[in-house]
């Protein structure tokens, strides 16, 4: 539960991602995924790192089903970037640091 | 293959720092059990866990995959594999084991100590160098590596039920595969899916009798047997599977809104090819214990076991590679 990222839902989905002024990573997770819980210290890292570029939103399929749904997400962690309301980048499943940054980078 | 460029020689450590005294590669049942013996043994082991990953390529290794383990000896009433994994881990804390999360880019077995890269496999000088390495790398699932997976990989196709079987609620789908890990994830599986086919290329599962009988006496779950997947359809996301009768030849498609793939397991012995011998499917060959021909060079676990592969077979061959490193050192220390 790191403080640097902040918590979306279907409601406030529009608001705080499609409209955003800046880049938003939005996380795509749940409480019983695996791989989910290995990626979010490292979104949390990113969001410290990076908090000047890129926004990292936390969205929880359980209680959105809706905003899961709307954007296809059939497996999780999938880790979408969103700039200006356009979808810039899709990452599916955990991956390191790393290669995170390596697949964001170029859009920041 | 990492043995043509090596750095500056024979026991060279400058820029390394000082030789471990023992690395342990992998995090699974094996490697975390070496990492407990060794800390216990005041051998300070240093642990590459491996990195994070939606595959069974992650630090805890198959089990952070799996859902309830009802067979490891001490747990009543089961226990969550990632939970397990996370005891195993925090118990290697405990006795001062240093992990790191990362996976070795290189390893170099001819130099004295043995050289470990992470990150850039061309660096000229190691990441680590130890007197003794213990090989815990274990298996990683097979793909189908027919067309199509790659394109729908996280779009109805999936390597991780415990995952992704959440989305498929109502929806058909298919398991590909007849062993005991098939057969778990198809029971698990029809908790949320209207109905579960297991596609299996022979007529009679691998799967322990116990689970059998379970997906046998589960009415959402059915079997297509002698058949194997040749294709992955779909555009933007999985719309069937196109499906082979390896007895009469016969082709047809089945419309599934998911696919789970669990046809078996491969070695993670790239790293060792042209350095440690292995059988034909690349599994490590082992004699007197946990040594490999390297001395100083132990494995166990999966990457060495291609017949029992539990995880109490595993962490009694980690907990064998601790007993055998610490003989070795005490050995070259009298030396």
């Amino acid at each position: 539960m790191g403080n640097a990222t902040v918590t979306v839902t279907d409601g406030s989905f529009d608001e705080q991602v499609q409209l955003a002024d800046m880049p938003v990573l939005v996380d795509f997770w749940a409480e019983w995924c695996g791989p989910c819980k290995m990626v979010a210290p490292i979104l949390d890292e990113i969001a410290t790192e990076k908090g000047a570029a890129l926004r990292i939103a936390k969205l929880n399929v359980d209680d959105n089903v809706k905003t899961a749904q709307r954007f296809e997400v059939m497996s999780i962690p999938t880790m979408i970037l969103f700039k200006d309301g356009e979808v810039l980048a899709r990452i599916v499943g955990a991956k390191s640091k790393s290669a995170l940054l390596a697949e964001l980078e170029p859009h920041l | 293959m990492a043995t043509s460029e090596r750095s500056s020689g024979v026991g060279g450590t400058s820029g390394a720092s000082e030789p471990r005294e023992v690395v342990v590669l992998g995090s699974g049942p094996a490697g975390l059990t070496a990492a407990i013996y060794t800390a216990r043994a005041d051998l300070h082991p240093l642990v590459l866990e491996g990195e994070p990953s939606s595959t069974s390529d992650q630090p805890g290794g198959q089990l952070m995959l799996t859902t309830e383990v009802e067979n490891f000896p001490g747990f009543v009433d089961g226990v969550m594999g990632p939970e397990l994994m996370t005891s195993f881990r925090a118990q290697a804390v405990r006795f001062g084991a240093e992990i790191v999360t990362a996976k070795a880019s290189r390893i170099d077995l001819s130099s004295s100590p043995i050289a470990i890269w992470t990150g850039d496999p061309e660096d000229p000088e190691p990441t680590f160098r130890t007197r003794s390495l213990i090989i815990a790398t274990g298996a990683r699932s097979l793909m189908l590596n027919v067309p199509g997976e790659t394109k729908l990989l996280g779009h109805g196709l999936s390597t991780c039920a415990t995952c992704d079987g959440f989305f498929f609620r109502g929806q058909p789908i298919a398991v590909v595969g007849g062993g005991d890990s098939a057969i778990e994830e198809a029971i698990f599986l029809a908790k949320f899916a209207s109905s579960v086919l297991v596609i299996h290329r022979r007529k009679e599962l691998r799967a322990s009798k116990i689970m059998q009988d379970r997906a046998l006496a589960n009415p959402k779950i059915s079997f297509l047997w002698n058949s194997v997947v040749e294709e992955v359809l779909g555009d933007t996301t999985l719309q069937g599977l196109r499906v082979r009768d390896v007895v009469t030849g016969g082709v047809s498609d089945i419309a599934v809104d998911g696919c789970f793939v669990a046809i078996g397991h491969e070695p993670n012995t790239s790293l060792f090819a042209g350095q440690l011998e292995m059988d034909e499917t690349g599994y490590l060959a082992t004699h007197d214990g946990t040594k490999t021909a390297v001395p100083g060079v132990f494995a166990c676990g999966d990457v060495q076991d291609h017949v029992y592969r539990q995880a109490i077979t595993a962490a009694g061959s980690g907990c064998m590679a601790a007993l055998d490193v610490e003989r070795y050192l005490e050995a070259l220390g009298q030396g």
